[in-house]
């Protein structure tokens, strides 16, 4: 059967900043005022709102979503909160989607908002309850640890450098320099920086990792005959998908992620995709580690497994490249606030492909963009397409 | 244009106060088991997506997501979890399909509410940070307060709400997979400890461990699949005010929303004579009442009167909570909407057994989120002859 279209119609979101003077109920309420300014919507006229905000255990809030219900503007109105882990951001306008292309609604308000600074000392603390309580918490584990597993296997696996790698960092927070609203670019950074900062848990350093953040984003949706009637530059949501792997992380081989591939399989047969090099234009794979971007651009099929690196170090993946990859600056360069991280990706395909990036604008008009993000235990992989 | 989408399979385990035998993953694993042989389905070949409901601070895990896909046949497939009720999750179930991306979709709600040893102290979280988590105000107080507002607006009684007690632990008692029937006085409800005025102990429902798995088809694949497709003809789902202050107290705006919305995607003008039964949320005696009058069973402050006159009794013209409801199944934190749902399908098959309704063929289920919520949703189900002629209108 055919299916509604849907497309983008409004973007905001506030600056990303280490700690935010406001509750996440304003942070939320800044981004979604926004993102209806951009086009002139008043929240009257929208139908519906999703939320997406990772752990409940950062803010000690229970219930988040219910909390930041009125701050994101459902006040009286359908409201669900949907939740993926670290791949949130980029489900939410998922989540969205299926919300109009469903026929019930025609306006649909996605806001994704996260504030880790509340968790003190440090938000690793609130990932220690992440693991199995059984099996994994009396080890005390934590993301920096596991993922350090996961950046050793890759490097192993294909007999890379950290120089191979860093180089993704030093791409990335140069990006973010030319973003408003980033924490981290910085245009003079190098691949020495980062090979000399602290190690946190070896192979991981401090500027491999992207840093705690608080923000907000958030997105109008709007059923076609809505968005061609309301907006000049509709960006359609083309292609989505999704995909959670086995809660046995230990049982499955970390150098490749294979539910990215099932994921992005989902979202290009959606979007008529058969050949992800030549047909998509734009990448914003999820980098929260810099090994990360590399590891989803394989699991993305824009590289051949292992063959990531090479095409980094070759410029292919600069922003004025064949195939820009993070031209936002990524979670590395504008900051890592999870679930609205993850958004952002969307919002930056949205105002690259309207061309209104300003001094991120990729050259060259692209015509078709890929966000995705990566959560839970390394396990879950979110994709969405979307075209000008 | 919306596609139809029907229920073709339900898998329940039985509602119980302790289950010290069993993980919440085995639960899980029954209740799904269940439903896929109910439905004829191998979840690994055939279903497609599965949606999961649950709440961090519940599990006791954060991002509880990480632990559902294996015991419920959804490995290396989509899965999402929603932090909401049970039928959020159906909802969310129901737009995957209809928007096209699946034909079979699972949804899944679990209680293990006997490992939660501080409950009050968890939902104490759930309030305001800043504004109201400073009074240290016990959930059941806000409930009690909320029930006070209503009693006053609405002039219904405390003896009102003791007969919902009463009716719906009487019902539990034919429900072999309810723990708490009872055949209880109106005193003894009256007379039970006061736990905040006006709420006594028997007017709150006490928790129980289960879980509930549904399996949702479009139409086309449905009918292939079951005999008794039970069609969703209308969802709706709202949010009030989240914080005290700024919510409407004594009227449940949430359900008067979620209820118009489902109405006008199901084509109900006159739910009383359009829909025969309903299982309804009744975490705490009044909200039954409270919920009747939102969903347009009667006019605000009526429900109380209906009560007294036995109209949502079993034998009644709007049997209301026949299973037993939460009160008298025990109350599943966010799968009571499921459980709703599960009661629903059976009578509408007309495989409830000892509970069975004569002559039914659209029942209305609605879950509530618990204080400090202000979150419901509502689903309208028909039996296999009343699927909504050319997709649902907006």
């Amino acid at each position: 059967m055919s299916m509604r279209k849907v497309a983008v119609v409004g973007a905001g979101m506030t600056k990303f900043v280490r700690r935010a003077q406001e509750t996440g109920k304003e942070l939320s309420f800044e981004a979604t005022k926004m993102a209806l300014e951009t086009c002139d919507l008043t929240l009257d006229q929208v139908d519906c709102v999703v939320h997406g905000t990772a752990p409940d255990s950062f803010d000690g809030v229970h219930m988040k979503g219910e909390y930041l219900a009125d701050g994101s503007g459902a006040w009286r109105k359908p409201y669900t909160r949907c939740y993926v882990g670290g791949g949130t951001g980029v489900f939410t306008p998922i989540h969205g989607w299926y919300h109009v292309a469903s026929g019930l609604f025609d306006i649909c308000l996605v806001v994704c908002e996260e504030k880790m600074s509340s968790c003190q000392p440090h938000p690793q603390g609130a990932f220690l309850t992440i693991f199995d309580h059984t099996t994994e918490r009396p080890l005390e584990p934590n993301l920096l640890w596991i993922f350090a597993m996961e950046m050793n296997r890759y490097m192993h696996t294909y007999g890379l450098k950290k120089e191979d790698i860093a180089l993704v960092s030093v791409k990335n927070k140069r990006n973010a320099a030319d973003h408003p609203c980033s924490l981290l670019g910085d245009p003079d950074i190098t691949v020495e920086d980062v090979l000399n900062s602290p190690v946190l848990a070896w192979p991981v350093q401090r500027l491999d990792v992207s840093p705690v953040t608080d923000g907000a984003v958030a997105l109008v949706l709007a059923a076609e005959h809505v968005a061609r009637r309301i907006s000049d530059k509709p960006v359609w949501i083309e292609g989505v998908g999704w995909n959670l792997d086995t809660t046995y992380w230990t049982n499955r081989d970390l150098c490749y992620p294979r539910y990215v591939e099932k994921a992005a399989r989902m979202a290009y047969d959606m979007a008529g995709i058969t050949e992800p090099r030549k047909q998509i234009h734009i990448a914003e794979p999820y980098d929260p580690f810099d090994y990360k971007e590399l590891h989803h651009l394989e699991g993305l099929m824009l590289f051949d497994r292992g063959k990531a690196p090479e095409a980094t170090a070759l410029g292919i993946t600069q922003r004025d490249g064949d195939l820009p990859v993070c031209p936002s600056g990524g979670l590395l360069g504008v900051g890592n606030p999870i679930a609205a991280a993850g958004l952002m990706k969307v919002a930056e395909l949205f105002w690259q492909l309207r061309g209104e990036a300003g001094g991120r604008q990729v050259p060259g008009q692209p015509k078709r963009g890929v966000a995705q993000a990566w959560g839970d235990l390394m396990q879950v992989g979110t994709v969405i397409v979307m075209g000008a | 244009m919306t596609r139809n989408v029907a229920i073709v399979g339900i898998g329940y385990t039985s509602y119980r106060p302790l289950s010290p035998e069993v993980s919440y993953k085995e639960l899980m694993y029954e209740a799904a088991v269940k439903a896929y042989e109910d439905a004829g389905l191998d979840p690994r070949r055939d279903v497609e997506s599965f949606v999961t409901v649950a709440e961090d601070f519940i599990e006791g895990t954060s991002i509880f997501d990480e632990y559902v896909p294996d015991q419920i046949g959804g490995l290396l497939k989509p899965n999402v979890t929603i932090p909401g009720e049970g039928i959020h999750g159906l909802a969310t179930a129901y737009m995957q399909i209809a928007s096209g991306l699946f034909d079979i979709v699972a949804v899944e709600a679990h209680s293990k509410a006997s490992n939660v040893l501080t409950l009050p102290y968890i939902t104490a979280y759930a309030m305001d940070p800043v504004l109201n988590r400073p009074l240290r105000a016990n959930p059941v107080f806000i409930a009690g307060m909320e029930m006070n507002r209503y009693l006053w607006a609405t002039g219904a009684t405390r003896e009102q709400c003791a007969q919902v007690v009463v009716k719906n632990k009487r019902n539990a008692l034919y429900n072999p997979t309810a723990s708490y029937g009872a055949s209880l006085e109106l005193e003894e409800v009256l007379n039970s400890e006061p736990i905040a005025y006006p709420l006594s102990q028997q007017d709150i429902s006490a928790h129980a461990d289960g879980a509930i798995v549904l399996v949702l088809a479009a139409s086309g694949v449905a009918e292939r699949l079951s005999d008794v497709p039970i069609w969703i003809r209308g969802l709706g789902w709202c949010n009030d005010a989240p914080s005290l202050e700024t919510r409407a107290w004594g009227r449940a705006i949430y359900a008067e929303e979620a209820g118009k919305h489902a109405y006008r995607m199901a084509g109900i003008r006159n739910p009383m004579e359009e829909i025969d039964f309903a299982e309804i949320d009744d975490a705490y005696s009044y909200k039954e009442l409270q919920h009747l009058e939102a969903l347009g069973f009667c006019q605000f402050g009526e429900a109380g009167m209906f009560t007294e006159e036995g109209v949502t009794d079993v034998g009644g013209y709007l049997p209301v909570n026949v299973s037993g409801g939460s009160l008298g199944n025990g109350h599943l934190l966010d799968a009571s909407g499921l459980r709703a749902v599960v009661d629903v399908v059976l009578q509408l098959r007309g495989e409830a057994g000892a509970l069975q309704l004569p002559d039914v063929e659209t029942g209305l289920a609605f879950g509530w989120r618990g204080v400090p919520s202000t979150s419901g949703a509502a689903v309208v189900l028909s039996g296999p002859g009343r699927r909504n002629q050319g997709g649902g209108e907006r």
